[in-house]
């Protein structure tokens, strides 16, 4: 499935964030999003997946969801989102129960996800006695208990010491050869962009536009083993970004 | 790193400071601010008070005319059990209380939810309770007799209002401090309205749904006092007013002390009902 974005522009109250962007996130494609803090890369997931509506331009999914898919668009959290009166089999119950399946099945495909994130033992704990990193692999169970198409993540790892995020990232690289699922990953951190996205999108400081897209021709299992190309890669995204980014920081800001 | 390593290095060091020094500990200055629990001392606070309470009265310290002995008190609470008027007293103010508090709650819970979720409610509804919450309930106990009769009604009326006001703040304050993330979490999932209302705000709220109780709880028994003192012939209230009356003050310190029983007694079943429904947070 393909997600498109057509035009979006959006103000809060009367400061323009968002102006006229437009980029496709192709099937099975990781497109990520960076930008200096404060231009808008939040809002544009938000509104991507329908939780915001934009004031110009549309948000347009085309192809068909693979079967059984109950939430063809779905987001993984910066945090996490766990309701912390549910263990982690409840909450991925949680986003099962509305979908009427039969509690015996519904069993079946709590035990398969957490299985696939090793979670298994877990199954009965509460969200805090696990730790960050346990938390976010909890997030990604639930998201995988929906059959997404596409991912929605809003800085997924930034709540994570940088040791754990090096072992997620590793997670979402495997899950991702499984699975193939196509993603739009918003992030801060240049490291995760090179090392996860087929294309790079980077914005520029608020109101948000689109300075430049990167497109990185590498598959992602040879990556780690190619760093020295990453390293390059990741300076010149950065040469791209570091004036916005300076300007950016010097702004005084009334919207979150 | 190796043992002899560490070693090393700490020789170093200790050789280090020598040098320079002698070598005194950091002094402590952490500690304090922090609260341990002590099962024990509430209830020697209460025997102690009790029993230098008892020497005083039995050695003429305090006057009898002034403040009877516990002992006279707890002689009035046997009469009541003798006569098997204790019963009858604290049944009918548990019943009071209870269906009054019931309902109030119950009560107070929709309006806070319906406050806390629709915005028409909000607008309607918030200053309508603002502009009531402060009125005394006991000041309305003659509109409630005339409205729902000198009996049984009135009293538990009176609970009920004065119940239904901090239930309704505590409510849609707990349901407007559920996490924003939460909620957009379950409308991202697709989950319906009733959904996220039942599963993600009413337990989110719960914390404050419970507090509220505690505040709750205690102006109900306040305000059963009052409304038992109006027009009744059972209750701790009445008998409390009738002792006084009479100028029975053994009597009358046995109504207290029924009172702050029932307190205890209420304090306690609300922190039950809080370890259990809230046994997530710890």
């Amino acid at each position: 499935m393909q997600l498109i974005l057509r035009g979006i522009s959006h103000r809060y109250g009367g400061t323009n964030v968002l102006e006229d962007i437009s980029f496709a996130v192709g099937d099975g494609e990781i497109v990520c999003i960076v930008g200096p803090s404060g231009c808008g890369k939040s809002t544009l997931l938000r509104i991507a997946g329908g939780l915001e509506r934009p004031d110009a331009g549309e948000v347009l999914v085309a192809g068909t969801a693979p079967d059984g898919s109950l939430n063809p668009l779905t987001y993984i959290f910066q945090d996490f989102a766990l309701l912390p009166w549910r263990t982690v089999a409840g909450n991925v119950s949680l986003v099962l129960e509305d979908h009427g399946i039969e509690a015996k099945k519904r069993r079946a495909i709590i035990d398969d996800v957490l299985s696939r994130t090793n979670l298994s033992d877990f199954s009965h704990a509460l969200p805090r006695q696990l730790s960050g990193g346990m938390k976010q692999r909890v997030a990604i169970a639930r998201a995988l208990a929906v059959k997404p198409a596409i991912m929605l993540m809003d800085e997924p790892l930034s709540a994570l010491d940088s040791q754990t995020r090096e072992l997620l990232m590793d997670d979402l690289v495997a899950l991702w050869q499984r699975e193939r699922f196509s993603a739009c990953y918003v992030t801060h951190n240049l490291a995760e962009a090179v090392r996860l996205g087929r294309r790079i999108v980077v914005l520029s400081r608020r109101p948000g536009r689109i300075r430049e897209v990167v497109e990185i021709d590498m598959p992602l299992t040879e990556r780690p083993g190619r760093l020295v190309e990453l390293e390059k890669l990741q300076r010149r995204v950065w040469e791209i970004m570091r004036e916005e980014a300076r300007e950016a920081d010097r702004e005084i800001s009334d919207v979150t | 790193m190796s043992h002899e390593a560490a070693a090393e290095g700490r020789e170093r060091a200790e050789e280090d400071v020598a040098a320079r020094e002698a070598a005194r500990p950091v002094p402590f200055r952490g500690g304090g601010f922090t609260h341990r629990r002590l099962g024990p001392v509430a209830p020697i606070v209460f025997l102690a008070i009790i029993a230098l309470w008892e020497v005083g009265s039995r050695t003429g310290a305090i006057s009898p005319v002034a403040l009877p002995a516990p002992s006279e008190a707890l002689g009035a609470l046997a009469d009541l059990v003798a006569t098997g008027m204790l019963w009858k007293h604290v049944g009918a103010s548990l019943y009071r209380l209870s269906l009054g508090w019931a309902l109030g709650s119950l009560l107070g819970i929709s309006v806070g939810l319906m406050i806390g979720l629709f915005s028409l409610a909000r607008a309607g509804l918030l200053p309508l309770v603002s502009a009531l919450f402060p009125i005394p309930k006991i000041a309305l106990l003659p509109l409630f007799i005339i409205w729902f009769g000198i009996g049984e009604g009135s009293k538990v009326a009176t609970i009920l209002f004065g119940t239904f006001f901090p239930t309704v703040i505590a409510t849609y304050g707990g349901v407007d401090n559920v996490d924003r993330n939460l909620i957009r979490m379950g409308q991202s999932f697709g989950l319906s309205w009733l959904s996220i209302v039942r599963k993600i705000i009413i337990p989110g709220a719960m914390p404050a749904i419970l507090s509220g109780f505690r505040i709750s709880a205690s102006i109900a028994i306040v305000l059963l006092v009052a409304a038992e003192m109006i027009g009744a012939e059972t209750g701790i209230g009445a008998y409390i007013l009738m002792a006084g009356a009479l100028f029975a003050l053994d009597q009358l310190i046995a109504g207290v002390a029924l009172l702050s029983t029932l307190g205890l007694a209420i304090a306690w079943l609300i922190g039950r009902t809080e370890r259990a429904l809230l046994a997530w947070r710890a």
